[in-house]
């Protein structure tokens, strides 16, 4: 019986490695990805490419790294999320619905 | 802490353990007499409107006085009594219904309710020193950034404050209701009241920042000579108004979302059936608190956001009359074929179906663009919204209180003067509103201070005054029986409706720590599924052992009266800068209370499993 046990609690033991080490890889390639992107953005406007292709690139990379950042860095990706991810979306939504009113039917 | 050993020790400790409780239950004591209170100061402004109204021609109050009048009964109902009401039956029920022993943030909740009331009492000030607010409860720029004296400035000091204090406590239900449910309580096994909180506070989570937004916006342009909403300097008024009603408008369901579940627990508590379409009823009501969001500028069709931007929020806002007609057909449905028990709840909940359903009608027909031009700023609209939010709201608040009233004070209200309160208030309401509607295609508009004979509307205007006072009637009866309640009635008994959900597992009124042992939870309506099998009780989910409780604290009433006197600074520097001494002295209030909160450890302390057990269950 209690060698039973202890097999069991082995096997987590080693399931949980297994997915410590996928996290881990995961976190660098992240980490080397957004190293990556900032530093494409930066050459890219050191080298003074036309702002009409600079500008929606740079928010692209923007969004990506902080999309990057939530999911990877701050686990949004891992169970147990659920409700944080809804909530943070429906503020986005909201905040976003916001933007385009200000921007687009209030006339200055 | 029993109310008998509180009497033993006098007034003023009583008044002591309410101001530094911690405790949920004391808590939604203190709403309740606080936003009742209010309740009947917006109720007596209310009568002197009608008062003024009753004749053409009338003479009752000056003009300037009627503004203050209508800006303050708004106002004052909306921030001061509906909000805190609800409050007030979220926190007295909510962490019962869970299966918690208090709210995620005691220290917080506390806090809530005292920005509450020092904001109140700040914006009521403002009748005693010079003129209330006058710029009507939604304080359209320029109106309110031009309005001479210190009205404005009061109101948007006040809901600063109070409008703090309502995010607080809505992120305190968030975290309270995601975390701290008990044992087998999973989302879909909540009963609707907290399915409803929770969207509610979801709702206020988001909405509330929209309104603090605008008021310090407001704050700067009439305080420190910024110009966000004055036009001759580059700034635009109609941001004041999209910012108000981005908030305003979740705010009414706000409002209106925690009654439907009060009222969907009451229908099938007295239908004796399970609720119907428990699940549609869950998506309905978050179904409406997203659309909420998309609905805003249907109370700005004819600012002259140009067609496309009109259609678009006509259609969204009729949407909403799809889950909303959910609700009612599941209500109707749990009735249908069930064993109804015509208490005073119940008959509320009754009065409320039809009543709401010509308000929702009325909604429908405000949201369509084209008409809307019509009915803009007519008692049309004072009608309908009036019929959503007395007929909503304010019959919600009632069922639920004599619904929940052995819970929150251990009696049952007195179930005869209960059906002779309900009646002259409901006959009153449709005397009051329902010729409103007329008066508004008639082309009486909103706010105005007379109206002159022959044109028509005395009649109407007469049996509206009418109405008003059968309501008040209503209301004084309703006061008469929490007296007589407390003075006559017998103790209740832990379950006097043969309850379904976890509450009525408990004593009436439960003990400060709720559940002795945190209950285990094995489906919807777990009481119900408990007596179904012949038990007592609830099954409890861990051995009996030491509860962990948060000590009571001053803190969060010194907080908010330092905000409270900071506020007056604020208000005053304008005139003479010497009132920025009292900003100061406010402030530091504040800060050191949140500095000692901070750095001096309150670790609690812990009732024994001995003690428990001593106690015995505090069953009967």
């Amino acid at each position: 019986m209690s060698e039973r046990t202890e097999n069991v609690s082995r096997h987590k033991l080693n399931v949980r490695k297994d997915e410590n080490k996928e996290e881990m890889v995961q976190q660098v390639i992240t980490f080397a990805l957004m190293i990556l992107f900032t530093l494409i953005a930066f050459s890219m406007v050191i080298l003074d490419i036309s702002s009409y292709f600079i500008k929606p690139t740079l928010l692209l990379l923007a969004g990506v790294q902080v999309a990057f950042q939530l999911f990877y860095f701050m686990h949004m990706k891992n169970k147990g999320h659920f409700m944080p991810t809804i909530i943070m979306f429906g503020g986005m939504t909201i905040a976003l619905a916001t933007i385009i009113t200000f921007t687009t039917i209030i006339w200055w | 802490m029993s109310n008998a050993i509180v009497q033993q020790r006098g007034i003023g400790a009583m008044i002591w353990d309410y101001i530094t409780t911690v405790d949920h239950k004391k808590i939604a004591h203190l709403y309740l007499v606080a936003g009742g209170l209010f309740f009947l100061i917006g109720g007596l402004e209310a009568l002197i409107i009608r008062i003024q109204l009753m004749q053409p021609d009338s003479n009752f109050i000056s003009a300037g006085l009627y503004n203050e009048m209508i800006t303050m009964h708004g106002t004052t109902m909306i921030f001061l009594a509906a909000m805190p009401l609800i409050f007030a039956l979220m926190n007295a029920v909510v962490p019962l219904q869970i299966g918690a022993r208090d709210v995620a943030f005691p220290f917080l909740n506390s806090l809530g309710f005292w920005l509450f009331l020092f904001g109140g009492l700040l914006l009521n000030v403002s009748w005693f020193t010079g003129g209330a607010p006058d710029a009507g409860w939604t304080n359209y720029a320029p109106l309110s950034s031009t309005s001479p004296g210190h009205g404005v400035d009061y109101y948007v000091m006040g809901l600063q404050i109070a409008g703090a204090g309502t995010l607080i406590g809505g992120i305190n239900f968030l975290v309270t209701i995601i975390n701290m449910r008990a044992p087998g309580m999973t989302y879909m096994r909540m009963p609707l009241f907290t399915w409803t909180t929770f969207i509610t506070s979801v709702l206020i989570l988001f909405a509330f920042p929209a309104l603090t937004v605008g008021l310090f916006l407001m704050m700067f342009d009439r305080m420190f000579g910024s110009a966000f909403f004055d036009v001759t300097a580059g700034g635009n008024a109609i941001i004041w108004e999209h910012l108000f009603w981005i908030f305003g408008h979740p705010e009414v369901y706000i409002l209106i979302l925690p009654v439907f579940g009060a009222f969907s627990d009451i229908f099938s508590t007295f239908s004796k059936k399970r609720l119907f379409g428990y699940s549609a009823m869950v998506f309905a009501t978050v179904l409406i608190g997203f659309l909420g969001f998309m609905v805003w500028a249907h109370h700005m069709f004819t600012v002259g956001l140009g067609p496309i931007a009109n259609s678009i929020f006509a259609v969204s806002t009729m949407a909403i009359a799809v889950p909303t007609g959910i609700k009612i057909f599941n209500w109707l449905f749990t009735m249908w074929g069930g064993s109804i028990k015509l208490s005073v709840a119940m008959l509320w909940a009754l009065g409320f179906i039809p009543t709401f359903t010509i308000g929702g009608m009325t909604g429908v027909m405000l949201g369509s663009a084209a008409a809307d031009y019509q009915y803009h700023d007519t008692y049309f609209v004072v009608a309908h919204f009036h019929y959503v939010i007395v007929g909503g709201t304010v019959f919600g608040l009632f069922a639920a209180m004599h619904y929940w009233w052995p819970k929150m004070f251990g009696k049952v209200l007195n179930e005869k003067l209960g059906h002779l309160g309900f009646w002259p208030f409901f006959i009153g309401f449709h005397l009051t509103f329902f010729i409103q509607h007329f008066l508004g295609l008639m082309g009486m508009p909103r706010r105005y201070w007379t109206y002159f004979e022959g044109q028509g509307l005395a009649t109407g205007n007469l049996i509206s005054t009418i109405g008003a006072f059968l309501m008040a009637i209503g209301t004084l009866i309703f006061l008469y029986n929490v007296i007589y309640t407390a003075i006559k009635e017998p103790k209740a008994s832990a379950d006097p409706w043969d309850g379904r959900t976890l509450e009525w597992s408990l004593p009436s009124a439960p003990p400060f720590y709720n559940f002795k042992q945190t209950p285990l939870v094995r489906g919807l309506d777990p009481l119900w599924i408990e007596k179904m099998e012949g038990r007592k009780g609830i099954t409890p989910a861990e051995p009996l052992g030491d509860i962990h409780m948060p000590n009571g604290s001053i803190l969060p009433f010194l907080m908010s009266m330092g905000l409270f006197i900071a506020g007056f600074g604020f208000i005053y520097q304008v005139d003479n800068k010497l009132w920025f001494i009292a900003v100061a002295v406010g402030m530091g209030l504040f800060f050191a209370s949140m500095f000692t909160r901070s750095f001096k450890d309150d670790l609690g302390y812990h009732i024994h499993k001995e003690d428990l057990i001593e106690k015995g269950d505090g069953k009967e």
